[in-house]
């Protein structure tokens, strides 16, 4: 991904203001969703729209090692998977307390994070890749073999996640904004770590490695940190599946769900304020819109993702930043 | 998403009369179309669709709208399309689904609605037991009972020695589990394989090396398919009995043909029965669909039939949850099984067979009765269950 | 396990692996010559079967079928190239995935349109459908002992394809520095579409080999891709000597730990434990091989001096 010239080099966001404008719009549209959602089939759409929204979530996260960071990671839905199943294991035994669950979540998603995390990034390019597949297979079969918990057949959560006694979590609206402040939140924390020193390294230890080491930083530290960061967001993102689904099982974490990530980020143009958020809503929706109308949709969806890549120029996040801002392509 | 509008010729006596009987029926059907395994959905589907054609398009004499949707196999594909069939085409029933990981995944959306979700095949313990839910009605079996019937029959032939086989996933260990609790000669050893595994050399060798007078196995779909095939042509098929369950049934046998030759497995019906109205069936449903139905096929047809009978007491009264719920216990239909009602728990009583691998006058292949294990069968979980009748 | 027993495992291991080695080969190739990422390269398999089915229905004749189904998958795979993966050589790698992504998608739904998403069988041919007794018990099908021999020569003529003769040169110096075989005046585009369409046509031969003994069925291919990937990076990209040896290396380690590793857990714990952990460990272990081998040597085995 170029970044374009800018009159603040070094700044990834050329032209703040629109994008910031869009992401605003983005999110006051969704946040009005379950006002329109009541005069239409409100429990479908809320499920459609929070999902894209916690799938977002997950998105934006792999985008900060992905698209800022350029590792390709191949295992990112593990951490959904560690996430989701810790809060439906404390649920089913009786644990239902968000606060609690947590902070165990972020505990657990780190460790496993660091620890992945020092290994992985010994590889790069498409070792890099592998090997993070290899620990989300690792955890998948893991997963697949807990027969206490559903084994494959997956976990129907009975209980509810709650909070200091309150059943928020149970409401459709409910788990709704708590997601939706969730995604605003990481969209806002990802977006400040890229605009800082941090970031800035990270970014340009994507396009000259060496050269970065030669300045006196620590690319491997820097790198693993938002790892670390990024699998954590991830984790946050399965607490929320969870909690929305009452359901989890272990094909969240199978290989393709985590291609399926890549496809969002890769799709709304890595790399970019928006591109990942509307990444992720477009591929729910069209996948969505085109089941509705085929069975056989990916007969249709197929070509369509060969088609973009062959005529892109970078996502549809940039092609939309393009229409509209037309003086600033990015 | 497809709509099927069987009943479009009857719409114009809809129109004319009053607003109220407008409303058609609407069924939501939430099976598995995507991928191998689609072919069980597929049978299930040809299944429902001949029995509402032989209705006239109807369930219970009412114009009917049934909705098909496909989970794919994935559990978030399946909560999204179960909550939009309960949310957005607000159906009166959700007839789903074919595979256990996905009715664990769908159960909640669906129940939490207040809608009515009939299982047509489907049947894992744990909403057998004490999970039960006055919403759920399965026609087909608890998953642990095809097992047991190969259990019992083991136990009855005086087998002494056993080799169960069985993939890595809960069917799988459900039916080893199933296969003991009716078997109490000695198990040589339980292997468990990887879900879809494309290879079984090695496992093979091991059986070979056990020699045991019989195997048990369950090998839904494809994994039946390499495996039997593998079986065979490792010659162990002339020294041990070959037991399964879901194995060898009307889905594989085109594929694994005179290698499936006399195996046996165990179900709770089978294309030869001599229940009134199944030859016609059988009939009817191999010049529609061109190949034999197997019991998912039956079990889309009952399904059909025991909703229309609902559907026919209840009226236009379907929101009255406790009459449909009262009108599904009853179970007021003819069941091509022959003797069928609901246990306590809404699964279902009915008699269990030894099916054996047979090639038959025109060549295909289907499974015959071999001998009745089990009379009017309840499941095992069913005394678990605390809901009042 | 007896002596006898676990030689016959080691023979289904060399099985499994010359069957990945055909996959991988042609994998191996596509990224070290090209640095293109093919996840379209399991499909290829999947359709080298149906062509079998397709074929087979048609001739009834084994070599024939063959002969035709491994000539359509090199077609298809030229198809591809042309149409579509030429123009994104020069892409990043997240454009490859993407775009062998749908095509993957796209070829699945194909299939299950075409054939119906009924597993479809062949039978082997009769000159070599008998089956010989290995251990007393168990009958060993000459079938499978074919597949480990033609899977050994293939691997042979490979080798010498590749050390012997001029175009293997090329191919062997594409994997280490394209730019300077391309300076040499070499059409690099012909090259590519060469070494493109015979890796397709590998990987569909494998296909049309393990239609008799495995069902052909819709996404057939997905997993044995993911296993190939394990394969080609445990051996390093764009070796083929590394293929070779880490293809049986992981089809021995996969059948080994399938067939042992619940009876080595026993000795430890106790048997419904034992079954529990045993399935799922050996499953994980050519994960947990490929991490630890990449954690020593961050670029695979063999892999040729270039880092991808």
């Amino acid at each position: 991904m170029n970044v374009a010239p800018d009159k603040k080099p070094g700044t990834v966001i050329s032209n703040l203001s629109d994008s910031y404008r869009l992401s605003i719009l983005i999110f006051l549209i969704l946040a009005l969703v379950p006002v329109f959602a009541r005069y239409g089939a409100e429990g479908f759409i809320l499920d459609l729209v929070n999902r894209a929204i916690i799938l977002a979530l997950a998105a934006i996260a792999l985008d900060l090692i992905l698209g800022f960071g350029g590792m390709v990671s191949f295992g990112h839905a593990a951490f959904i998977g560690i996430g989701a199943y810790i809060t439906a294991i404390m649920v089913t035994e009786g644990f239902g307390e968000a606060l609690i669950i947590f902070p165990i979540v972020v505990v657990v998603s780190t460790l496993f994070a660091l620890i992945t995390g020092i290994i992985c990034l010994r590889t790069s390019g498409v070792y890099f890749i592998m090997i993070t597949l290899a620990f989300g297979q690792m955890l998948f079969f893991a997963a697949s073999s807990l027969s206490t918990y559903g084994g494959d057949d997956g976990l129907t959560i009975w209980g509810n996640v709650t909070i200091l006694g309150s059943d928020i979590f149970a409401d459709d609206v409910g788990i709704f904004y708590i997601s939706l402040g969730f995604l605003i939140a990481g969209l806002f924390l990802v977006q400040t770590l890229v605009g800082s020193r941090f970031g800035r390294v990270l970014r340009a230890a994507k396009e000259n490695e060496t050269r970065i080491s030669a300045l006196g930083y620590n690319v491997l530290r820097v790198r693993l940190t938002a790892y670390v960061i990024a699998g954590v967001i991830a984790g946050i993102a399965g607490f929320l599946h969870t909690s929305q689904a009452e359901f989890v099982s272990p094909a969240t974490m199978r290989w393709q769900h985590s291609g399926e990530l890549i496809i969002m980020v890769a799709l709304g143009g890595m790399g970019t304020r928006n591109g990942t958020l509307i990444g992720a809503f477009a591929y729910v929706l069209l996948i969505q819109a085109l089941s509705d109308f085929t069975q056989d949709w990916k007969l249709i969806f197929g070509p369509l993702m060969v088609l973009a890549v062959l005529s892109k120029n970078g996502g549809i996040g940039r092609f939309f930043a393009y229409v509209k801002g037309g003086r600033n392509r990015a | 998403m497809k709509r099927y509008f069987l009943a479009a010729a009857t719409a114009v006596g809809v129109m004319s009369g009053s607003v109220a009987l407008a409303k058609p029926v609407k069924i939501g059907m939430l099976i598995t179309l995507s991928g191998p395994p689609a072919v069980l959905g597929k049978q299930l589907r040809d299944g429902f669709q001949l029995a509402m054609e032989k209705l006239g398009g109807k369930l219970g004499d009412k114009t009917t709208e049934l909705i098909i949707e496909d989970d794919e196999l994935k559990p978030d594909v399946a909560i999204s399309k179960a909550k939009s069939l309960v949310g957005r085409d607000k159906v009166d029933f959700v007839v789903g689904t074919v595979f256990s990981n996905m009715l664990a995944a769908v159960f909640k959306p669906i129940i939490k609605s207040n809608t009515f979700l009939i299982s047509p095949n489907a049947g894992p313990s744990v909403f057998a037991g004490k999970n039960c839910n006055p919403l759920l009605f399965v026609t087909s079996f608890q998953n642990d009972q095809n097992f047991e019937v190969l259990g019992k029959h083991a136990e009855q032939q005086g087998f002494k020695s056993v080799f169960l086989l069985a993939p890595n996933y809960q069917a799988g260990k459900d039916a080893v589990n199933g296969f003991k609790r009716q078997f109490s000669g000695k198990i040589v050893d339980t292997v468990f394989t990887k879900l879809g595994q494309k290879d079984y050399s090695a496992e093979i060798a091991k059986l070979a090396a056990a020699k045991p007078d019989a195997l048990f196995t369950f090998m839904p779909g494809g994994m039946g398919v390499r495996f039997v095939k593998q079986f065979r042509a490792a010659g162990l098929a002339d020294k041990m009995t070959f037991l399964s369950a879901f194995t060898v049934d009307e889905a594989t046998l085109p594929a694994q043909k005179d290698a499936a030759l006399g195996f046996f497995g165990g179900a709770s019906w089978a294309p030869n029965m001599k229940t009134p109205g199944n030859a016609e069936f059988v009939a009817a449903f191999e010049g529609k669909y061109g190949y034999v139905p197997s019991v998912y096929a039956m079990q889309g047809y009952d399904t059909a039939m025991l909703l229309d009978s609902v559907i026919r007491k209840v009226g236009d009264n379907l929101s009255d949850k406790k009459a449909v719920r009262n009108a599904l216990r009853a179970a007021d239909f003819k069941s091509l099984r022959g003797n069928f009602k609901f246990n306590t728990n809404q699964f279902p009583v009915q008699d269990y067979y030894l099916m054996k691998v047979a090639k038959r006058a025109d060549g295909k292949f289907q499974t015959e009765i071999d001998r009745k294990i089990f009379s009017a069968a309840g499941d095992f979980y069913a005394k678990d269950c605390k809901m009042s009748w | 396990m007896s002596t006898t027993l676990f030689l016959v495992q080691v023979l289904n291991g060399l099985q499994l692996g010359v069957l990945l080695f055909l996959i991988a080969a042609g994998l191996t190739l596509v990224f070290g010559v090209m640095g293109f990422i093919n996840l379209a390269h399991g499909v290829q398999y999947m359709v080298g079967a149906y062509f079998a089915v397709a074929f087979y229905a048609l001739t009834q004749n084994f070599l024939l079928t063959v002969i035709l189904a491994s000539a359509s998958a090199l077609l298809l795979g030229l198809l591809f190239e042309v149409l579509i993966f030429r123009h994104l050589y020069d892409r990043d790698h997240l454009d490859h995935v993407l775009a062998t992504f749908g095509i993957i998608l796209f070829l699945n739904q194909a299939t299950t349109v075409l054939w119906g998403p009924e597993p479809l069988v062949i039978p082997e041919p009769d000159f070599l459908s008998g089956s010989i007794p290995l251990v007393e018990g168990l009958l060993y099908p000459v079938y499978r002992l074919a597949i480990i021999a033609v899977g050994l020569a293939v691997a042979g003529l490979l080798w010498f394809m590749v050390t012997r003769t001029k175009l293997g040169m090329l191919v062997r110096a594409g994997a280490t520095n394209l730019e300077m075989v391309s300076a040499l005046g070499v059409n690099i585009r012909r090259l590519f579409m060469l070494v493109f369409g015979f890796g397709a046509m590998l990987a569909g031969f494998a296909g049309v080999l393990s239609a008799p003994i495995f069902s052909v069925e819709p996404g057939m291919g997905d997993d044995i891709l993911i296993v190939a990937f394990v394969v080609i990076i445990v051996g390093g990209i764009g070796s083929i000597r590394g293929a070779f040896i880490a293809a049986l290396v992981i089809g021995l380690v996969d059948t080994l730990g399938r067939s042992m590793m619940t009876d080595i857990l026993k000795l430890f714990m106790d048997a419904s434990a034992a079954n529990q952990i045993g399935p799922a460990l050996a499953s994980m272990l050519i994960y947990v091989l490929m991490a630890a081998i990449l954690f020593f040597k961050p670029t695979g085995l063999f892999a040729p001096g270039k880092t991808a």
